[in-house]
C-alpha cells in the first residue's frame, strides 16, 4: 500500500486561496467518493477546515494524480494551485497526518480543535465507506498519537491566542472571575472575542459603548449585555472590573486623570484595561496608578510570545514523540504485508508436503500408530526447518523499507503468485 | 523537655525558612509541598512543647519570656494555617516562615527569667491577655506578609513581565482578601488583649501610666492598626500604601514589644 496526501495550509495558501478550495461539510461526503473514485485510488479521506484542506489517499499502483483531481474539483487551473500546494508520500505522509492530529500543524501549535476536525473527516469518510482497510489503521493510530502528544507534552497546556492571555492576567488579578463585568468600548470583532472568552470563564455582566449607539445596541444584544451611550462613557466605565477598548480614535481616550477618578470611584478597586486599538485608546501612562492595570496589544502579544517560546520546545518533544510513532506504524504496515506472503509459503509448503506423504504411503504399508504419528513428525519437522529461514527473514525484512525485493525474492523462490487474493496482487 | 521538642519543631520550620529564601528566585511545587508539610509536622512539636511548658509549673501559665514567644510564633504559624485552608496557597509563607523561625529561634536558645508579677496575677487575665494579645499580633504579621505579596504582585502584572515568581503567586484579589480579613480577624483580638492588659495593670499597680514606654507605645500601635482597617474599609487602599500601613504597624508592633525591656510597669525580667 502507499499513501498519498496532498494538500493545501494557512502556511503555504493565503486566506484567499484556502476559501475558495474549502469543502463545506454538506458537500463532505460526496467528495470523498468522488475522490475514491478517481483512478489508481484505494481508499480516500478529505480534511477540511479554515485553515487546511488535505487529501489523504491509499493508492493502488504507488501513484496517482491527486492534484488533477484537486485541479479539476475545484475547478483551478494548475499555475493557480500548485505554488500552494505540498505533498507527502509513504512515510512523510503519516509523519503529516500524526503532525496535524497532534497539533503540531496548526497556526496556534497546542489548539484542541484539530484533532476533532479530524475524527470528524475521518467519521464521514467511514461513513462513506471510502475509508476502510490501511487507511483507517493510519487515521486511527493517528487519534492515538496525538492522544500521546497531549498527555505527554505540555503542548497545548498553556493558553496561547491574545484573548486567552487576556483571560489568564484578569484571573491573575481578580482570581476568579465569576460575576465580574467587562466594559466594551468599541464594538470590534477582536474585542467581541475577547469578550466572549471572559463570558465563558465566568464573567457575567457586560456593557458596550459605541460610537454608532446602533452597533452597541447589536453587539449588547448579542451578549445579554447592556449599550450605553458614548457620551456617558467616563460616568459609566467605572462600573465594570475589565475594560476592552479598541476604538478607532486617533488618540487617547483614557487618560490618567480618568484612571484615578475611576479608582476613587472605585474605591480602589483594582481594574484592568485590555487595549486592543492602535493607535491606543488608553495612555499608558495610566498603568502608573495604583490598582490599574493597562495592556496594550503589544503586551498581550509579548505574553504571548513567551507562551509561544515555552511550546518551542514542548513542540521538540512532540516530534520525538511523532518520529517513534512513524517507524512504529510502519514497521507494523510492513509486518502486515509481509503476513500473506507467509500465509502462502505455509499453505505451499503443506500441500506439497502432503502430496509426499499420500505419494509414498501406500509403499510403507500397514503402520502402527506410532509410526504413522512418527511420519508426520519427521516430513513436518523437515519443512518446519526448512521454512524457518526465510519467515524469519521475511519479519525481519518487514522492518526494512526495501523489504519488498526481498518479499518479492521469497514469492518467486516459491511460486506464490497466484496464489494471494489479497490486494497488492499485481506486482 | 520543653526545650527539645521546641528545637525540633525548629528544625522543620527550617524547611520552611528555606522555602521563603528559595521562592524569590524561583518556586518548585515539590519544595512548597514539603515546607507545608514540615510545618504541619514543626506545629506538632511545638504544640508539645508550649502544653509541656505551660503546664510543668503545676498551674496554667505562660510567665516567661520564651513561652511567650514560643506561644506567639505558634499562633503566627496558627494563622498562616489558617489561611492555607481557606485559600490552597503556601505564598505568605516567603514573609510568615522567617518570622516564625526567627521567633522559634530566639525562644528555643533564650534564658528563662520570669515576669514580675503578683502570683494571683500570673494565671488568669495574664493568659487571656498574652494570648489575645498574640492572636492579634499573629493576624497582624499575616496582614504585612500578604501586603508585601500584594506589593511584589501588583509589581509584576505593572512591569507586563510575566514567569518565574508570577505563575506561583496567588490572584491580587486572592492576596487582597488574605490581607484584608486577617487584619479584621487581629483587630477585635487586639482590642481585647489591650483591655486585659489594662485590666492587670489597674489590678496590680491600681492606675494606668498613660507615659510609661510600653503602654504608650502599644496604644500608639492599637491607633495605626485602627487607621489600617478604617482606610481600607473607607477609602479601600491597598498596594502600596496598605502596605506602608502595615510596615508601620508591623514595626510599631515590633517596638511595643521590645518596649518590655524599657517598661516600669511591664517587665519580664525580674529586677
Amino acid at each position: 500500500m502507499k499513501f498519498h496526501l496532498i494538500g493545501v495550509n494557512h502556511k503555504t495558501a493565503p486566506v484567499e486561496v484556502r476559501e475558495r478550495i474549502a469543502i463545506p461539510e454538506s458537500r463532505l461526503p460526496e467528495a470523498c467518493k468522488k475522490l475514491a473514485a478517481h483512478p489508481g485510488i484505494e481508499e480516500a479521506m478529505i480534511i477540511s477546515t479554515c485553515n487546511r484542506v488535505e487529501l489523504l489517499a491509499n493508492v493502488k499502483n504507488g501513484s496517482c494524480d491527486l492534484r488533477g483531481w484537486m485541479h479539476q474539483y475545484f475547478s483551478l487551473a494548475p499555475e493557480e494551485l500548485d505554488k500552494h500546494i505540498y505533498e507527502f508520500r509513504e512515510q512523510e505522509a503519516v509523519r503529516h497526518l500524526f503532525r496535524v492530529a497532534s497539533s503540531l500543524d496548526s497556526m496556534v501549535v497546542g489548539e484542541p480543535q484539530i484533532l476533532g476536525q479530524v475524527k470528524e473527516a475521518y467519521a464521514t469518510a467511514r461513513a462513506v465507506g471510502t475509508v476502510r482497510a490501511q487507511l483507517d489503521q493510519l487515521v486511527t493510530r493517528s487519534f492515538a498519537v496525538a492522544k500521546r502528544v497531549r498527555s505527554e507534552t505540555a503542548v497545548g497546556s498553556s493558553a496561547v491566542s491574545v484573548a486567552s492571555v487576556a483571560v489568564e492576567l484578569a484571573k491573575k488579578i481578580f482570581g476568579s472571575l465569576n460575576g465580574k463585568s467587562v466594559y466594551l468600548v468599541g464594538a470590534g470583532k477582536m474585542s467581541e472575542l475577547a469578550a466572549r472568552h471572559l463570558l465563558a470563564h465566568g464573567c457575567t455582566s457586560i456593557f458596550v459603548a459605541n460610537r454608532t449607539y446602533d452597533r452597541a445596541v447589536k453587539l449588547a444584544q448579542k451578549f445579554d449585555g447592556e449599550a450605553i451611550s458614548f457620551d456617558s462613557l467616563y460616568e459609566s466605565c467605572d462600573r465594570a472590573d475589565i475594560v476592552i477598548t479598541s476604538t478607532g480614535a486617533p488618540h487617547a481616550i483614557f487618560r490618567r486623570e480618568h484612571g484615578e477618578k475611576f479608582m476613587a470611584r472605585r474605591k480602589n478597586r483594582p481594574m484592568f484595561f485590555i487595549d486592543i486599538a492602535v493607535p491606543r485608546d488608553v495612555d499608558p501612562e495610566m498603568n502608573k496608578v495604583d490598582g490599574l492595570f493597562v495592556y496594550d496589544i503589544d503586551d498581550l502579544q509579548q505574553a504571548v510570545a513567551s507562551h509561544v517560546a515555552d511550546r518551542q520546545t514542548e513542540a521538540q518533544h512532540a516530534e520525538a514523540i511523532i518520529n517513534a510513532e512513524v517507524n512504529r506504524f510502519q514497521a507494523r504496515i510492513l509486518v502486515l504485508d509481509v503476513v500473506p506472503t507467509i500465509v502462502s509459503l505455509h499453505e505451499h509448503l503443506e500441500t506439497i508436503r502432503q502430496a509426499e506423504i499420500d505419494r509414498v504411503r501406500g509403499r510403507l504399508g500397514a503402520l502402527t500408530p506410532e509410526q504413522e504419528m512418527a511420519v508426520e513428525a519427521l516430513t513436518r519437522g523437515i519443512v518446519n526447518k526448512i521454512m524457518h529461514t526465510p519467515i524469519s527473514t521475511l519479519k525481519t525484512a518487514a522492518r526494512d523499507p526495501e523489504s519488498t525485493t526481498v518479499i518479492e525474492i521469497v514469492r518467486r523462490l516459491f511460486n506464490l503468485h497466484e496464489k494471494t487474493g489479497d490486494g497488492g496482487g499485481q506486482s | 523537655m520543653s526545650m527539645i521538642w521546641l528545637r525540633v519543631a525548629l528544625c522543620c520550620y527550617g524547611v520552611g525558612l528555606l522555602y521563603a529564601l528559595v521562592a524569590l528566585t524561583r518556586t518548585t511545587e515539590l519544595l512548597s509541598k514539603l515546607a507545608l508539610h514540615a510545618s504541619y509536622l514543626g506545629m506538632v512539636f511545638h504544640l508539645v512543647s508550649l502544653v509541656e511548658a505551660v503546664t510543668s509549673a503545676g498551674q496554667l501559665t505562660l510567665a516567661s519570656v520564651h513561652n511567650s514567644e514560643s506561644l506567639l510564633a505558634f499562633l503566627i504559624m496558627a494563622v498562616f494555617m489558617l489561611a492555607y485552608l481557606v485559600y490552597q496557597t503556601t505564598s505568605p509563607g516567603i514573609v510568615i516562615f522567617p518570622i516564625v523561625f526567627l521567633i522559634t529561634f530566639v525562644a528555643a536558645t533564650g534564658q528563662q527569667p520570669f515576669l514580675q508579677m503578683s502570683p494571683s496575677t500570673r494565671h488568669g487575665w495574664l493568659l487571656t491577655h498574652i494570648a489575645l494579645i498574640f492572636t492579634g499580633y499573629a493576624a497582624l504579621s499575616l496582614s504585612f506578609g500578604a501586603s508585601l505579596l500584594y506589593l511584589i504582585q501588583e509589581r509584576m502584572l505593572k512591569s507586563k513581565r510575566p514567569g518565574g515568581m508570577f505563575g506561583r503567586l496567588p490572584s491580587l484579589q486572592v492576596i487582597d482578601d488574605i490581607g484584608y480579613r486577617s487584619l479584621l480577624l487581629g483587630f477585635p483580638f487586639m482590642t481585647l488583649g489591650l483591655i486585659a492588659g489594662t485590666v492587670i495593670a489597674e489590678n496590680t499597680y491600681g492606675r494606668v501610666d498613660l507615659l510609661d514606654p510600653k503602654i504608650m507605645l502599644s496604644v500608639l500601635m492599637w491607633a495605626v492598626y485602627l487607621v489600617m482597617v478604617y482606610t481600607r474599609w473607607n477609602a479601600g487602599w491597598r498596594g502600596r500604601k496598605a502596605a506602608l500601613l502595615a510596615s508601620v504597624a508591623f514595626i510599631a508592633a515590633i517596638v511595643a514589644w521590645s518596649a518590655n525591656y524599657f517598661s516600669n510597669m511591664h517587665r519580664f525580667v525580674a529586677s
